[in-house]
């Protein structure tokens, strides 16, 4: 069989494999309806998040407002959905930013080995045994709270994870014959772990990348619940849910809505990720 | 073994240095002067001569390397220096919400280790029964529900809609009943919220390492010799299961520390976590500093503890040592 065929049958079977993962599938879908929702439709329906209606503050759901209104009047299904915007933002660029670090780190450890991947993976190691979270929210009083520093800052504390798994695996194709040849034909490191090497590790990467959103998404939501987030005007779900404390008892969808967003969303890339880790590793593929 | 603690705790020794020097310089970058939140009021108010001496007092005119030096000779004779807000000692505030933290933190990690142990054990005995199916999308619900939402609803139901427990701080200021039975109340909602978080990870953990070992050709070999279904599950596959299960030892402390500042908050409980948060908006410098060497050394702890539960689960490890 000819490679590129041999190549186009392992990912058929790994897709196959994939769908045929209910909850992977699930997962998909509900994630499709959430970024649709979030992104294109708001634009569409021309819905003003920020309009105020104090003669409609507080009211329950119904057919006018859908998920009802917040302590302002302002309708809640247009500020859960421009919410999403954000949390769902933070949570891609955090994992790009994580995925970027971790992978240089990984890669770079596991291409050169001794010294440089000692003292690189004992950096990880000191890195993991911070209390990080306390460490977020110092780094977040120091630089002034906003979406772009909260992007930075969990980014910047969450890609260990991805160097360890990146690490594993170019340890284990750099003794492989396909490396030893780039290296003979005079390709520069770079060149072969960039490539070469890297091609073969997409499919471990991809998962983790999966599951680092959700626990972007989840750090973020927790940071602006303290105030330590997104700051007002702005909105993500973790905030909307830290400013219905007071009034959830009055109005409790205003603290349920955002919640089961935020709950719903990181659930969908969770079995996406379990999804994808099946698929690709038929070994642990488990009956469902 | 003793040798073992012994070089894990002087490793911990240059660790918490480190952190402790990166943190104390970070902090002084920080916008926002210390005399200021000292003084408690607007500089233009005070005289500069008033700014000066109080500089001076706080030992803050000298260079950053010669104040690290003296905070770190306070240290470790146990004086943390002030609170610059409320000027009590800072080991007089850790002393008070310290034991609040690991109380809570305590029962929490008693019931997930208790629960998700035994639970994960039902579900590998019976892979993809009834059971296994509902504790793993309970695991997926653990896994991506936030602390504080959860923490939230349950105080919206027990506390507002069903009146059952209490929702705030550690214990009633007006109580007819028994103080104990209060103070337990009290403890039922905020240990329940952060216990939720962790009974999923062992759980899951206890689960997939009992079912890994249960496939192994040993369990067979026991099961032909005609031993019981509970010596086998119990004495051959649930003791060398426990060994991978032990590693989560180590991850279980930064996760319920991180759970504790959420936690705290909704509850307000008076410990550590509110206390950080607290310290974060007023700038108390001495405060943070003190908070980050303490959840740095209890991290620290959790590790050692990680390292030598799994010596002592499994004899083939052996620490160079």
């Amino acid at each position: 069989m000819k490679p590129e065929r041999a190549l186009a049958s392992n990912i058929r079977r790994a897709l196959n494999r994939f769908v045929r993962h209910r909850r992977a599938l699930f997962g998909v879908v509900m994630l499709l309806v959430l970024v649709i929702a979030t992104f294109p439709i708001p634009v569409f329906l021309d819905v003003d998040p920020n309009a105020i209606d104090l003669a409609g503050r507080l009211t329950p759901p119904g057919a006018r407002h859908l998920f009802g209104t917040d302590n302002l009047g302002r309708d809640y299904l247009a500020r859960c959905l421009y919410g999403g915007r954000i949390s769902l933002g933070v949570g891609f660029v955090a994992m790009t930013i994580a995925v970027m670090v971790g992978t240089s780190v990984g890669a770079t450890a596991g291409y050169f080995g001794a010294a440089i991947d000692s003292f690189l993976m004992r950096s990880v190691d000191l890195f993991i045994s911070l209390p990080l979270f306390f460490m977020i929210l110092i780094a977040q009083m120091i630089l002034r709270p906003s979406i772009v520093n909260v992007m930075m800052i969990i980014g910047l504390t969450t890609w260990m994870g991805v160097a360890r798994i990146v690490r594993g695996e170019v340890l284990a194709q750099r003794s492989r014959d396909y490396v030893t040849a780039a290296r003979a034909l005079g390709n520069s490191p770079s060149r072969i772990i960039l490539r070469h090497v890297l091609p073969n590790v997409v499919g471990p990467l991809t998962v983790v990348a999966t599951l680092n959103v959700a626990s972007a998404i989840l750090v973020e939501s927790a940071l602006s619940f303290l105030g330590l987030g997104v700051q007002p005007p702005e909105a993500s779900w973790g905030s909307m849910v830290s400013g219905a404390q007071t009034r959830m008892f009055l109005a409790p969808w205003v603290a349920i809505f955002p919640g089961v967003m935020l709950s719903l969303t990181v659930v969908s890339f969770n079995f996406i990720g379990d999804g994808l880790r099946d698929a690709l590793d038929p070994r642990t593929e488990r009956r469902t | 073994m003793h040798r073992v603690i012994f070089r894990r705790l002087l490793i911990s020794v240059p660790l918490l240095l480190l952190v402790s020097i990166l943190s104390f310089y970070i902090l002084r970058l920080a916008p926002g002067d210390p005399v200021r939140v000292y003084l408690a009021m607007p500089f233009d108010q005070a005289s500069p001569e008033l700014i000066a001496r109080t500089r001076a007092a706080l030992g803050l005119d000298r260079p950053l390397y010669a104040q690290y030096l003296r905070w770190l000779g306070g240290a470790v004779t146990g004086n943390l220096g002030n609170s610059l807000m409320t000027r009590r000692p800072v080991s007089t505030i850790i002393g008070e919400t310290l034991p609040n933290t690991l109380r809570l933190m305590g029962f929490a990690l008693a019931i997930a280790v208790t629960l998700g142990v035994s639970l994960g054990m039902l579900s590998a005995v019976r892979p993809d029964s009834k059971l296994d199916l509902a504790l793993s999308i309970t695991t997926y619900v653990g896994n991506s529900i936030p602390a504080f939402w959860s923490g939230l609803m349950l105080v919206f139901i027990f506390g507002v809609w069903l009146n059952w427990l209490p929702t705030v701080g550690m214990a009633s200021l007006q109580h007819a009943g028994n103080p104990l039975l209060d103070r337990a109340a009290h403890l039922v909602l905020p240990v329940a919220t952060l216990a939720f978080q962790d009974i999923v990870v062992w759980l899951r953990y206890q689960r997939n390492s009992l079912l890994e070992v249960l496939g192994e050709d040993y369990i067979r070999t026991a099961r032909a010799k005609g031993l019981s279904n509970v010596t086998v599950l119990l004495r051959h596959a649930w003791k060398n299961s426990l060994i991978s299960v032990i590693t989560l030892l180590g991850y279980t402390l930064p996760r319920l520390l991180t759970g504790a500042y959420i936690v705290e908050t909704i509850f307000s409980w008076p410990g550590m976590g509110r206390l950080s948060v607290d310290a974060i908006y007023q700038r108390d410098y001495p405060i943070i500093m003190a908070l980050l060497l303490v959840s740095s050394t209890l991290v620290v702890l959790g590790n050692l503890l990680a390292d030598v539960g799994y010596a002592l689960a499994d004899p083939r490890v052996r620490y160079e040592a």
